[in-house]
């Protein structure tokens, strides 16, 4: 189990013994490559198209004119700005859920590794559980709670519960046992280190990849998050961009399929999902020191 | 001292247990008690033991909704994990830069939001503008509908094979990079051949990452919600019990039926709990064998 270097591979001097290249793979990997691109693709180029030509030219080829600047133009000023309050949304409730969420897992993981507690095996069943429950049995009595402490239809009725993150706090654990030495923490502590000052100065910078990919993995998942906004919020001034996107496709399509929402929704998709895209290919690795963590669990 | 380092530890760990606690443990009571109850204009709520449950396991929107998403899971699990199995032990022998850029695109879909890969999904499968029917039409289908009631399921696993494919690979490849190299140039001294060593070595040696695959994409399939929400406006194929999940938010939300709604969801909950552990229970049976 290596999430301290995800990277790492196994002896690459047995490379060329073990790569028998076929020219089957090969093709069969481009052709792959085409498909998983292709929605892509798609949206990139639809998003370059005036409305006529979305109906009328091929979908995976410029239309008659290029239109992107105007369709960014109509995204950004359509209904008085209201997209760029979805992104902004967006950001600031995935950033701070995921702050939050990094933070206390942090704390708690590092408890749970270095502390002597019986807690473990409850977390570890608590992560499989967690994915069991179907998002309506916790989202609509979380509903009817937050309705009675008035925090419906604000930003805490959909950060407060994106801080629960037991998978975090098992990922975390995990990068303690393996990665902070004990001793390390006993010589702090001799030195007449507070704990928290040990956790803040010592604990935490040495977290450091760790904190990186539960911090990347919270903020993809309360970007992604649908089901918990569509249902606690109303004002489509405090929609994230997924809940205002599904009401302006609900739009469209009421209007008969020729409105020019369409033309925003494919530019607006377009738009938000370009910051994930660019930050999964730069975050490569840490994305996977996730997934590898996942694996051996 | 002791004591001491006893409370600190409490104190690193309290907020966590404060969130489980007021966004979890409570909700998940709560639900309970709700669908314990019924509300009736002449008595309000009142207790009812499990009348909800049994009305929910005789439902025929639930019994249906249930039968959709297992028939979902049953087609689209095989087809997708066979096609990441397969792709990554051709990653893990292929070591070109066409298989790290195959890599990387295929694992990207992860990144799209949900309701973005079904409204694009949406749009391709459009017979106005998308590039799938065009090519039918090309081939001679010029009925095709992907949104047509029955092959409309058929269309969503087309959805969740395009995002959850690459990331599957990536689980099952990850788990194939921990396999000691040792043990293959044995074997290909022993003059065993690739296929060999994918059937006897490495498949065997990763079973545990496959089985968390199966495991995670049934949870998933059978909890089937955004994708048919969101295509709703272009079918009439989703009816109110659509999917289970389906069934649950509409009756909260549109029926206000809180106290059947949370049954729907603790049933739902509760089948796939007992299908997991008896999928885990079987499989550890037959690894001891």
């Amino acid at each position: 189990m290596s999430i301290k270097s995800p990277m790492k591979r196994s002896s690459h001097g047995q490379k060329s013994l073990l790569t028998p290249r076929s020219k089957t793979a090969n093709t069969l990997m481009i052709f792959g490559i085409g498909y998983f691109m292709m929605p892509l693709i798609w949206v990139i180029l639809a998003s370059t198209k005036s409305k006529p030509d979305l109906f009328s030219t091929f979908s995976l080829w410029f239309g008659h004119s290029f239109k992107l600047f105007d369709n960014l133009h109509s995204l950004f000023t359509q209904d008085g700005g209201l997209y760029l309050i979805w992104i902004k949304n967006t950001a600031i409730y995935s950033i701070s859920s995921a702050l939050g969420a990094t933070l206390i897992s942090a704390m708690a993981g590092y408890s749970l590794a270095r502390f002597k507690f019986k807690g473990v095996v409850f977390l570890e069943s608590m992560v499989l559980g967690l994915i069991m429950v179907p998002a309506t049995a916790l989202v609509m009595p979380l509903y009817l709670m937050f309705a009675k402490v008035n925090v419906v239809n604000t930003p805490w009725a959909v950060i407060l519960p994106s801080l629960l993150n037991p998978f975090a706090a098992f990922l975390i654990r995990v990068y303690v046992l393996e990665s902070i030495p004990e001793e390390l923490i006993q010589a702090a502590r001799i030195d007449r280190a507070g704990e928290f000052r040990i956790f803040w100065q010592i604990v935490l910078p040495m977290l450091r990849p760790a904190l990186v990919t539960v911090f990347l993995f919270s903020l993809v998942a309360s970007w992604n998050n649908f089901f918990l906004p569509l249902v606690m919020l109303s004002d489509n001034h405090l929609y994230p961009v997924t809940v205002g996107l599904q009401a302006w496709f609900a739009q469209a399509s009421q209007e008969s399929g020729n409105s020019v929402l369409y033309n925003l929704v494919i530019t607006g998709a377009l738009v938000a999902v370009l910051p994930l895209i660019i930050s999964f290919l730069f975050l490569q690795r840490y994305w996977r020191g996730g997934i590898n963590a996942g694996a051996v669990k | 001292m002791k004591r001491r380092q006893v409370l600190i530890g409490w104190l690193f760990v309290l907020p966590f247990v404060l969130v489980v606690f007021f966004f979890l443990v409570l909700p998940l009571i709560y639900a309970g008690y709700l669908s314990s109850q019924a509300d009736s204009l002449v008595g309000g709520q009142h207790f009812v033991g499990i009348t909800n449950y049994i009305d929910t396991f005789k439902d025929p929107l639930f019994l249906e909704g249930l039968k959709r998403v297992a028939i979902y899971a049953l087609i689209s699990i095989p087809i997708m994990l066979s096609v990441s199995l397969a792709s990554a032990l051709t990653i893990d022998v292929i070591q070109t830069r066409l298989a790290r850029v195959f890599r990387l695109i295929a694992f990207m879909p992860y990144a799209v939001p949900g309701v973005v890969a079904a409204l694009m999904w949406g749009f391709l499968y459009s017979q106005q503008f998308g590039p799938i029917y065009w090519f039918a039409k090309k081939l001679g289908f010029r009925n095709l509908d992907m949104f047509d009631p029955n092959i409309f399921i058929y269309s969503i696993s087309g959805i969740a094979f395009w995002a959850w494919t690459g990331y599957n690979m990536i689980v099952l490849y990850s788990a194939l990079q921990g396999i000691s190299r040792e043990i293959y140039e044995a074997a290909i001294v022993d003059g065993a051949s690739q296929k060999q060593i994918a059937f006897r070595i490495k498949i065997p040696a990763i079973r545990g990452a496959i089985v968390l695959t199966i495991l995670f994409s049934l949870i998933g399939s059978m909890q089937l919600f955004t994708e048919p929400r969101i295509l709703s406006r272009y079918t009439n194929a989703v009816t109110l019990g659509y999917t289970p999940n389906i069934y649950a938010f509409n009756l909260a939300f549109n029926q206000s039926q809180f106290n059947y709604s949370a049954a729907v969801s603790f049933a739902l909950g509760l089948i796939v709990l007992v299908i997991s552990y008896g999928f885990l229970l079987r499989n550890r049976r037959m690894a001891d064998k």
